[in-house]
């Protein structure tokens, strides 16, 4: 449970941070008259829209069920019946697929920010393609695998490595359909451009955050994620 | 009057919002996106599926005191109740109804918001909320009926044919409708947090909310952090029962037969599920600690006493609940350091919690107290909560739970505090918000009827059992048999428990009728029959109409619990009354 109570202790640090900011220690009871807002000043940034916050939170909710998909698989190692499973060079394949996924969907962002329609559609069609062609090479990878003996009731290993890349893969396919409503927005005429910059930008974040979750738990399967555990542990020790 | 430096609030102002507008019947009672046509229907399905584990606590109570009277109940039956009735209970009525029901009510009117931020994927919430509720319920009609693994489920004997519905259906409509129940509720949570977040009023800083808005907002933020544990240990323990992996199956002889799994560890369900089941609690509590704030100040005409440490303290029991999980584990055995931190983190979460109940006795101190409804059973509640959570401090501790863990004294305890307490809450707050749903007030003979049957009688049922537990009366027991150690008087106990539980459950009966008839027949309520200062009994219309608000969006200018101000008119000044219309008070030197 050590990796989800870490998440957790990142979870509630940001949490404390935003209360410290809230007057947490002011008196109510003393204040009356309304609260001057601070955009009435003008000078500062407009307010963070409320899907993008969702969003955040969401993956916050996300985040938590990976740590603890990723605690549970640390303690499930522990046991004697584990055996590590090779990892299918297409992998690496996919992972960079992933990567340049992302990049093409912060490439589509800086676009969209400056209103550039033309550039911003190849972007966001390069993105789209790209996560399909992973979801296309994780399939293929888990032929392989199972192809070559390593199915899924086998080993614990197994297990954990066909469910882990499941629920990414669930992940990336749900963000899939939205990041396609957003290619087809960007295809039609008569969209405000507010809008459809705010769609690109919240699916660029979904991205970049869904290729750190894969980052992490190609680590995990590649081996150095518990390389890196018993270093901690010798450290420790 | 104290100057507030501007510039350090954040802004919590949205611009008003171009709201949906339903077009036809359909779209507006049924597939509704308004947040309180959706916390209505939350609420009937809530309280509907409640009413049936009402009727199966029932059945197990009458097979205890009268075994064999009913032949049909027999132990897989018998199991098959209890694991509905806590499951029920806990996740489809408490949390769908505390967060659901009066989250989706009461968030968007306190904080003087038009509606949640995001209407469609809450209409979607309850739909899926429903399906969730419909799998569980189809566990009864399908081939071997539901799962009797006991509400923890723990595994490996959830999954295997000596439990009732473990390799027939019943487990694996359980773990579907609690994976479809957290999908559902992760839209709702969303909407609930993003709100508070971002659609408070003008002048509704974080410090000027309702306790009500703090507690159920808390927990929400705690079940989207804590249900992604039961949701991957549902997964799991579905590849376990369907595909055939061993996360959790140990190597395991059934009937006879080896099984395919081994090397699983049934522990780390454990972990995953308390991980959960931990928060869970208090995912519960908090919304009924804010709602029971707000239910005293406004019936003892008083302001809420500390009401800064109210919300540090909302904030600190959340925060404490994740690390306390394996308190529930002592049994199945752990490092004594372990057992040591988790009974010392259990402990420390008394303290912020004594710190409300202190709050909420000095609030009624000197007030001005009205033995409404609602505040009879906000009272009820602080007795039953200091009732319940002192037996939490015994069982807290490794050498008193080890002995305690597998009798009565549990089954006391945790309904005593997150049973009977919350309930009460949920009863309280209906009492005082039916009138703003409705336009009419709640009868007040019928409701006297109902608060003392309820609250004495559910004090005959689980303060007794208390006393079985300690003479070793064991829980879980389809029955007693010929036992050395209990006395044949604890028998003649559990046939008065047995007819006192009765009672209560037809007891409720007299409340449905009230909520039906007073629909139609109760006294017209007005817009603010309480005198109460928070936003939602100072809305134009009662009830609200679509977008809550009429033309302009309420500003806030002082707290929710400005009652009684020295020098005022009234005995209360609404949250939205400027400064100059009240009295404004001086700072103390």
């Amino acid at each position: 449970m050590n990796v989800i109570l870490l998440f957790l202790a990142a979870i509630a640090a940001i949490i404390i941070w935003w209360l410290s900011g809230q007057r947490l220690t002011s008196k109510p009871w003393l204040e009356t008259g309304s609260v001057q807002l601070p955009d009435q000043h003008g000078t500062e940034r407009p307010p963070v829209p409320a899907v993008k916050i969702g969003l955040f939170v969401f993956l916050g909710v996300v985040g938590a069920l990976f740590s603890l998909a990723v605690s549970a698989y640390f303690m499930r190692a522990a046991s004697a019946d584990w055996w590590g499973m090779p990892v299918p060079r297409l992998l690496w394949v996919n992972t960079a697929a992933l990567a340049l996924s992302s990049a093409s969907l912060q490439w589509a962002k800086r676009e969209a920010q400056h209103g550039r329609m033309e550039s911003l559609r190849p972007a966001l069609v390069t993105g789209l393609a790209l996560a399909v062609f992973f979801l296309a090479g994780q399939i293929q990878a888990w032929r392989e695998l199972t192809a070559a003996g390593y199915v899924l009731a086998d080993n614990p290993a197994n297990s954990f490595f066909y469910m882990l890349t499941g629920l990414h893969g669930l992940h990336i396919l749900g963000g899939l359909a939205v990041l396609t409503h957003t290619t087809v927005r960007a295809f039609s005429t008569e969209v405000a451009p507010d809008r459809l910059r705010l769609s690109v930008d919240l699916s660029a974040i979904y991205s970049h955050f869904m290729f750190a979750v894969w980052l992490l738990l190609f680590a995990l399967f590649a081996g150095w994620a518990n390389d890196f555990v018993d270093l901690c542990r010798t450290l420790l020790n | 009057m104290v100057e507030i430096p501007s510039g350090s609030i954040p802004s919590a102002e949205v611009e008003d919002v171009e709201l949906y507008h339903p077009h036809s019947w359909w779209t507006k009672y049924v597939f509704s996106q308004d947040a309180k046509i959706i916390a209505v229907q939350y609420s009937i399905t809530a309280i509907s599926i409640g009413l049936v584990a009402l009727v199966l606590s029932w059945l197990m109570r009458i097979q205890l005191a009268f075994p064999g009277y009913f032949a049909f109940i027999d132990a897989d039956h018998y199991y098959q109740f209890i694991t509905m009735h806590g499951m029920i209970m806990v996740i489809y009525l408490l949390t769908a109804l505390f967060l659901g029901g009066f989250g989706n009510y009461l968030i968007p009117l306190m904080v003087g918001a038009r509606d949640m931020v995001f209407p469609y994927a809450n209409m979607l919430s309850y739909w899926i909320y429903l399906l969730a509720v419909l799998i569980l319920a189809a566990g009864f009609f399908a081939p071997g009926g539901p799962t009797g693994a006991g509400w923890t489920l723990y595994p490996p004997q959830s999954v295997l044919s000596g439990t009732p519905g473990g390799k027939d259906w019943g487990i694996l409509l359980m773990l579907t409708s609690l994976i479809v129940f957290i999908i559902g509720f992760t839209m709702g949570g969303l909407n609930y947090v993003v709100t508070v977040l971002q659609g408070r009023a003008r002048g509704m800083t974080l410090m000027r909310m309702p306790l009500t808005v703090w507690g159920i907002f808390t927990a929400t933020v705690m079940a989207l952090l804590a249900f992604p544990a039961l949701f991957v240990a549902c997964v799991m323990m579905l590849f376990d029962r369907v595909l055939g992996t061993s996360f959790f199956m140990p190597a395991i002889v059934e009937m006879g037969t080896q099984l395919q799994h081994g090397g699983g560890s049934p522990i780390l369900f454990q972990h995953l599920f308390w991980f959960f089941g931990h928060p869970e609690v208090y995912i519960v509590a908090l919304p009924a600690f804010g709602i029971v704030s707000d239910l005293i100040s406004t019936h003892a005409r008083k302001n809420i006493f500390g009401y800064r440490m109210m919300v540090w303290a909302i904030v600190i029991i959340g925060g404490l609940s994740f690390v306390v999980w394996a308190h529930h584990m002592y049994v199945s055995g752990m490092h004594p350091a372990f057992g040591f931190f988790f009974a010392t983190t259990t402990l420390i979460i008394a303290i912020p919690t004594a710190i409300k109940v202190y709050n909420w006795v000095l609030t009624l101190w000197r007030g001005d107290i009205h033995l409404a409804l609602p505040m009879l059973f906000a009272l009820a509640f602080i007795v039953t909560f200091v009732n319940g959570g002192l037996t939490g401090l015994f069982l807290g501790n490794v050498v008193v739970d080890v002995p305690l863990s597998d009798t009565m004294f549990v089954v006391a305890h945790f309904h005593m505090v997150m049973g009977v307490a919350p309930i009460l809450v949920i009863f309280g707050a209906i009492y005082h918000w039916y009138p703003k749903v409705t336009g009419r007030m709640l009868d007040e003979t019928l409701g006297q009827i109902h608060f003392w049957i309820t609250f004495l009688g559910t004090y005959a049922i689980f303060f007794p059992m208390h006393y079985l537990g300690l003479l070793g009366v064991p829980r879980r027991y389809f029955e007693m048999g010929e036992t050395a150690f209990v006395p044949p008087s604890a028998h003649t106990l559990n046939i008065f428990i047995t007819v006192m539980a009765l009672v209560v459950g037809a007891g409720q009966m007299v409340f449905l009728f009230n909520l039906v008839w007073s629909l139609f027949r109760g006294r017209e309520a007005g817009g603010n029959p309480w005198r109460a200062t928070t936003l939602e009994w100072q809305t134009p219309q009662t009830p609200p109409a679509h977008g809550n608000w009429g033309r302009d969006l309420p500003v806030v200018y002082r707290w929710a619990y400005d009652y009684s101000v020295p020098g005022a008119a009234e005995d209360f000044i609404p949250q939205n009354v400027p400064a100059s219309d009240g009295v404004t008070r001086e700072a103390p030197a």
